[in-house]
């Protein structure tokens, strides 16, 4: 896109938004291993939370390295 | 709506609440880059084609796209999907490749105004005003829509939410324009996906894959086939959405969707902020492959509820408080989506359901700007003042398009309102654009007659049937037609008088020398070629490709 103009990349910001989200959700994740929930989600043994919010922040951190704005 | 089918934990709401600072932050971060008019209504014309296509998708994903037509899922079955295959992606493909370099190669602003360029001012005035009043009409519903979902989902009072939303929508398109709304607009798509793909994992591995799937609906529906997508279309009395494959092939797969992809401007402004000319056409090509997918997290959610859920939902008209078809999405995300995973799903919606907004209101802001603005009102004056006046009519689109949504609270088909809106302005206008791109005879007088009585006409049958009912059998050829296979040919009706009135008037009228139509018309135009691009960088190489997906995919699940 416009780096070239001053820009931070689009990407970078979908990184950053996708590896807090990522980590908030493994965190959720790993805490209900301890604590198991009262009504717990149809395969919830599966740990949806870890995985897919695991993705998310492998994901949001490759963009979010990939991308980081650097002086020029 | 009195009911609340989900309870957010502490840690959904702060999820939620971040995605609310993130698209505020960017409008803010955005508006320094957003001084000229071409910054502000087209980006600067600088985007690659990942962004421009993704963006065209994602201004699509209005409120209705995940939650309404998981429903219809639900209610029709995988019939739901056409309006996502043949009901959309050849119009994208034809967008990519016959008609982007028109619209590119004009410099355009917008499709009224290559109307402008091909036709004249009349019939610019008449299509930008149009245009206007169904924008706002669709930002209205849009708005509405949301607020009843997160009234049904959430139990949150549904005049905070029309507001909290649609201002939020406002601050960031006031703040950076187009460039505003594509950024955040490339934010929400990896949200909507990454938020909805997750049920519909866990969703094929509860059931056992698709034949799982297949399986489980018939045992709970015997004798009802919602698993295939052409078998039943024979007769207009042997399928649940009462549409014979004349109306979903001519009707739905030519005039609607085509006149929707390839004229509605909210769409097409995405792809005109596209850097070049193959970038132009390949952003369609690239948002066709993820509209092509889309079914996998909006139909297969729908139809993993007929499979899994312990009772059957009802027609929101007769449901009368107990769980209808509009909460099956909301379902499967209660059912598969612990803390964490449901506020990223409640954000997939509420992203959804800004990107819709976003589009009709930066779009609403830039046909007003340029195309009755500066074209009736105010001719001569500087960018700065145009930009400045773009801004304030973002506020002011938002603010009439709250207005409507508080109107359309008394309709009480949305998705059939939003085919009526289809029927009477975009399917006409397809006809007059399609015939000013491909035809150098079609004349100026003849493009605003033929646009006007395909507007006129469109609206005049609904008026019939509504009066008359046994008209239906006249307008959608049977007297058994439902109002979707009524919508779609209609749209045909409106179509075909537009394009009939358009070439009688040309022919007795005078064309504009060829002179005058060099980079509008084709046979006049001169489209560069791309005869020194390897195979694997042509768009007309991944058009083909993904064609032929379409294809195989129709055959699959035919």
């Amino acid at each position: 896109m416009r780096e070239g103009h001053g820009f931070i990349s689009i990407w970078f910001f979908v990184g950053l938004l996708l590896a807090i989200y990522g980590l908030m959700i493994v965190g959720t994740g790993l805490y209900e291993i301890g604590s198991p929930p009262a009504h717990p989600a149809v395969l919830s043994e599966l740990r949806p939370e870890i995985w897919w919010g695991g993705l998310l922040l492998a994901f949001g951190l490759f963009y979010l390295i990939r991308f980081y704005p650097r002086k020029r | 709506m009195s009911h609340k089918l989900l309870t957010l934990s502490p840690i959904d709401v702060v999820i939620i609440a971040l995605y609310f600072a993130m698209v505020i932050g960017i409008g803010i971060y955005l508006k320094k880059f957003t001084k000229t008019g071409e910054d502000f209504f087209l980006a600067g014309r600088e985007m690659s084609s990942w962004i421009a296509g993704l963006s065209f998708v994602a201004a699509n994903l209005g409120s209705l796209e995940l939650m309404g037509w998981a429903a219809s899922a639900y209610q029709y079955g995988i019939l739901a999907t056409h309006w996502y295959w043949i009901g959309a992606i050849p119009a994208m493909l034809f967008l990519a490749i016959v008609m982007m370099p028109f619209y590119y190669i004009s410099k355009t602003h917008s499709v009224p105004g290559y109307l402008k360029l091909r036709f004249g001012e009349e019939a610019r005035a008449l299509s930008a005003i149009t245009f206007g009043v169904m924008t706002v009409l669709m930002s209205g519903i849009n708005m509405y829509s949301m607020a009843l979902v997160l009234n049904v989902i959430l139990g949150w009072n549904i005049h905070f939410s029309i507001w909290a939303s649609s201002l939020t929508v406002a601050a960031y398109v006031f703040l950076g324009g187009l460039l505003s709304a594509i950024f955040n607009e490339v934010l929400q798509f990896f949200l909507i996906w990454l938020g909805a793909l997750i049920v519909s994992i866990l969703g094929l591995i509860e059931v056992g894959g698709w034949g799982g799937l297949v399986k489980r609906i018939h045992q709970n529906f015997p004798g009802q086939d919602y698993t295939h997508l052409w078998r039943g279309l024979d007769s207009f009395a042997h399928n649940p959405m009462g549409i014979q494959w004349t109306g979903i092939v001519f009707g739905l797969g030519f005039v609607i969707s085509f006149g929707y992809w390839t004229t509605d401007f909210l769409v097409v402004q995405r792809v005109l902020s596209a850097k070049d000319l193959r970038s132009a056409k390949m952003a369609p090509i690239i948002g066709s492959v993820f509209k092509m997918a889309l079914p996998f997290i909006v139909i297969l959610p729908g139809l993993l509820g007929l499979a899994v859920l312990p009772f059957k939902l009802l027609p929101a008209d007769v449901a009368n408080g107990a769980p209808n078809y509009n909460d099956v999405l909301p379902l499967m995300f209660a059912r598969y989506c612990g803390p964490g995973l449901l506020g990223l799903g409640i954000t997939a919606l509420i992203a959804g359901f800004m990107s819709g907004m976003a589009g009709n209101v930066s779009a609403f802001a830039t046909v007003w700007t340029y195309d009755i603005y500066r074209a009736l009102m105010v001719k001569r004056a500087s960018d700065e003042h145009y930009v400045a006046v773009g801004r304030w009519c973002t506020v002011l689109g938002v603010l009439v398009s709250i207005g409507t949504a508080y109107f359309v609270m008394q309709f009480q088909s949305i998705m059939d309102y939003v085919q009526q809106l289809f029927s009477f302005f975009i399917a006409p206008l397809f006809g007059t654009v399609i015939l000013g791109m491909l035809w150098k005879r079609a004349t100026p007088a003849a493009g605003f007659w033929g646009l006007l009585a395909g507007t006129l006409s469109s609206i005049g049958m609904w008026l019939w049937v509504r009066f008359d009912h046994s008209a239906l059998r006249y307008i959608a050829l049977s007297p058994y037609a439902r109002d979707m296979a009524e919508n779609m040919y209609r749209a045909l009706w409106a179509w075909i008088i537009c394009v009939l009135v358009t070439v009688l008037v040309s022919l007795v009228t005078r064309p504009k020398p060829v002179s005058e139509l060099v980079g509008l018309v084709y046979g006049a135009t001169e489209i560069p070629s791309e005869g020194q691009i390897s195979l694997h960088k042509r768009p007309i190489f991944w058009a083909a490709v993904v064609f032929l997906v379409l294809v195989v995919l129709n055959v699959i699940f035919a």
